[in-house]
């Protein structure tokens, strides 16, 4: 399922980010590699969430949750 | 004489470099808690022990592919100026994600050194970690520090003079990609080795470039990127990591938690912070934007209020000041026109300016305060929905920020955006965000004709500044900058407490800006002003008859329809250009009026600027229109410089130039007549 429908206080596995190159690079700099856990923290925020990447505090726009596809942990 | 040692800060964003470099060098740049505030490289002399350095701040990366100008910035200072050392700041707290970055810093093969920072934070988290167990897995010297209050700083300068001078061993560990991948690795490499023009390189980080695609290291190389992709990527034999490039930042991030297991004992991840909690009401869908706009209007309340505790005694002692100037000028004999001069046009035109000085100092205050808690980076994500409807991210309200202060870094801030168009986009709009040296414009004003509401109107005309910032850049992403949206992604630093340092810092540094704006652009404007309402061509005369005069008459009918026709106020706008605090000092010069200045704005008062502003044709309406014109007209000169430079066009610049003009007229135009036509 797309990060988007996760709910605050769930933990999701990453299973694969579904853009170009460019986009997909700066996210696992970021720490979103395939596998790692992340924790929902707030999605009541204008459609953009908050999350939990190996302990810093994330913001995805709505337009990039959409296309993060993971499972429940 | 010994040499001199180059020393590169490199780090993530926020992790603390320019915090370092201060501590180091002596030197007062700003920072803030939000990711980008050194969007520039900066260089700063350190003195210790008997060795001369050169510390080089650089801006805040997560890699070494570079995603945005400022990355860039970084890595090519690092890759291509060989410095001496590179320390690493890693903030503790944080540490994952941080050392991502410090295994991709050793590969490029320049010595590293490791400094811990904000040990306080990770302790006071729980963590425990084992700096010497860190510095043997990674082969570098660790060194823990508190920046922000100068501990290990000595250590951290001993260990990074003895790699320089290599006096220890510095012999870092790989990380070690996997079989297939170091296969991979070993073929670049032989690649490699038949080029020439790579000498300077690390091979092995080359190599991984190679792998990786990278853009950059492609063109250097001459190659073109290969689209065997489908076939060689089964040979990954993991469907998730369908590509080398992922495969590389996998296995990094893999090295480095097998680092952090054998290193650092985390307590079991709390559910929630106390950040998190604030988070959840602060970024929260439906109370965000409300905050946001109470705290704004806080602020300017805050400023003017406080701030007018302290005006009296400004102008007081600029009316002394004028005082005992005439009259020593009068005992020592000097002409009529001198005794004018400093009087009337340095005393009278800069006091006009600095009697705001209190207002602007706390309004400072106010903004240091908001950027040191991290409140910045939350604002750009509340504004994110408004700024994605009209194409931009939320990240491109960072820079519009920055230009309540002044815009001049405000447009350099927008480096941190990554799409040229964006980019382009953010540099037109953000003079339109108030900055400090309009607000004595505003509350002189705003004092004098509206007494009662001042806080009030000069919120508003932030807020209006904040509309057509937005709706410009709405209408040049639908026309000029048509192009696809930015994905949306930040990192949200923790909340902090300021500190009496950063904070007070951030402070003096902007009141001393603008102080010494006051002792030279506006010092200058102000004679230049004084000059031309005193002569014309055939010399001194009356100043009816000046050259400024005439420029002003020449100026009023294209003012007429905004309701402040007069030579006086076409005079002020232009003179404003040098910088929009010069409208007041021209006001000042023209009516006389340098020390009573704030007085009127304060207490409304009918004798004496107000009086001559009313006696000028100015009414409660044209002096609103004639704010809402000084907020968006032309930038001043810095400003446009500023445009020039970083959109390195001409082209761009003299667009920037009309548009504000364009906006201005008529949006005052607009307040003007509909006011009118209501009957205020």
């Amino acid at each position: 399922m797309p990060l988007s429908m996760a709910n605050p206080g769930q933990e999701v596995i990453l299973n694969a980010i579904n853009w170009g190159p460019k986009l997909k690079k700066k996210l696992q700099d970021m720490g979103l590699t395939p596998g790692v856990k992340l924790n929902v923290i707030s999605n009541n925020t204008n459609g953009a969430f908050i999350v939990n990447v190996r302990g810093s505090r994330l913001v995805l726009g709505s337009v990039v949750t959409q296309q993060i596809m993971v499972e429940m942990a | 004489m010994a040499q001199n040692i180059t020393i590169a800060l490199a780090g993530n964003p926020n992790s603390g470099k320019t915090t370092l470099f201060n501590a180091l060098t002596g030197a007062r740049h700003s920072v803030g808690n939000w990711p980008g505030v050194t969007v520039e490289k900066k260089e700063g002399k350190v003195k210790y022990k008997d060795h001369n350095m050169i510390a080089v701040d650089l801006p805040g990366t997560y890699s070494l592919s570079p995603y945005s100008l400022e990355e860039m910035i970084a890595r090519n200072y690092i890759v291509d100026e060989s410095p001496d050392v590179v320390i690493n700041i890693v903030d503790a707290s944080n540490i994952e994600r941080n050392l991502y970055l410090s295994m991709q810093l050793i590969e490029l093969g320049k010595p590293v050194v490791l400094a811990l920072n904000m040990m306080d934070m990770a302790e006071k988290r729980g963590y425990k970690i084992n700096v010497e167990k860190l510095s043997e897995s990674l082969g570098v010297p660790v060194v823990p520090i508190v920046a922000t209050q100068k501990k290990g700083l000595k250590e951290l300068l001993d260990k990074a003079v003895d790699i320089a001078l290599k006096n220890i061993k510095y012999s870092p560990n790989q990380v070690n990609y996997g079989k297939d991948l170091e296969k991979k690795i070993e073929e670049a490499i032989q690649m490699l080795k038949t080029k020439t023009n790579i000498s300077k390189y690390n091979l092995r980080w080359l190599a991984l470039k190679v792998i990786e695609e990278d853009e950059v290291v492609m063109d250097l190389l001459n190659l073109k990127p290969s689209i065997q992709t489908q076939e060689e990527l089964a040979v990954t034999g993991d469907e998730l990591l369908d590509d080398y490039e992922s495969l590389i930042a996998d296995q990094r991030y893999q090295y480095v938690s097998s680092v952090i297991q054998k290193c650092i004992k985390k307590p079991k991840d709390a559910a929630l912070t106390t950040s998190d909690k604030i988070d959840k009401v602060i970024t929260n869908k439906w109370l965000g934007l409300p905050i946001f706009a109470g705290l704004m209007y806080f602020v300017f309340w805050f400023s003017i209020n406080v701030g007018e505790i302290f005006l009296d005694m400004i102008d007081e002692s600029f009316g002394a000041l004028g005082e005992v100037a005439e009259a020593s000028l009068e005992a020592a004999g000097s002409a009529e026109w001198l005794i004018s001069l400093v009087v009337d046009g340095i005393i009278g035109g800069v006091g006009a300016v600095m009697t705001f000085l209190p207002q602007i100092a706390f309004l400072f205050v106010a903004i240091s305060i908001l950027e040191d808690s991290g409140y910045m980076a939350r604002v750009a994500f509340i504004m994110d929905r408004a700024m994605r409807k009209i194409g931009l991210s939320g990240k491109a309200f960072i820079p519009m920020l920055i230009g309540f202060g002044c815009s001049v870094p405000a447009v350099m801030g927008t480096r941190t955006l990554e799409d040229e168009k964006d980019r382009l986009a953010s540099i037109l709009v953000v003079p339109f965000m108030s900055c400090g040296a309009r607000a004595p414009i505003y509350i002189l004003f705003a004092g004098i004709f509206f007494p009662q509401y001042t806080s009030t109107i000069v919120f508003a005309l932030y807020v209006l500044g904040i509309i057509v910032a937005i709706f410009s850049a709405l209408l040049f992403k639908k026309t000029l900058f048509k192009g696809e949206q930015t994905p949306f992604v930040m990192e949200l630093p923790p909340y902090r407490f300021p500190t009496l340092g950063g904070t007070g810092i951030s402070v003096l540094e902007r009141v001393k800006g603008y102080l010494l704006r006051a002792g030279t652009v506006i010092f200058s404007a102000s004679i230049l002003i004084w000059f031309i309402l005193g002569f014309n061509f055939t010399g001194m005369v009356d100043m009816e008859q000046s050259i400024g005069a005439s420029i002003g008459n020449f100026m009023a009918p294209f003012f007429k329809p905004l309701g402040f026709g007069s030579w006086q106020a076409g005079i002020s706008l232009i003179t404003g250009l040098l910088a929009k605090e010069v409208v007041v000092s021209s006001m000042a010069v023209i009516y006389g009026l340098g020390e009573a200045v704030g007085e009127a704005a304060m207490e409304g008062d009918v004798m004496g600027m107000a009086g001559a502003l009313k006696a000028a044709g100015f009414t409660g309406m044209s002096a609103l229109s004639f704010m809402v014109f000084s907020l968006l007209y032309l930038p001043c000169v810095a400003v446009i410089g500023v445009i020039k430079k970083e959109t390195n066009s001409w082209k761009w610049t003299w667009f920037s130039i009309v548009y504000t003009t364009l906006i201005a007229w008529i949006v005052s135009f607009v307040v003007y007549q509909v006011g009118s036509l209501l009957g205020f």
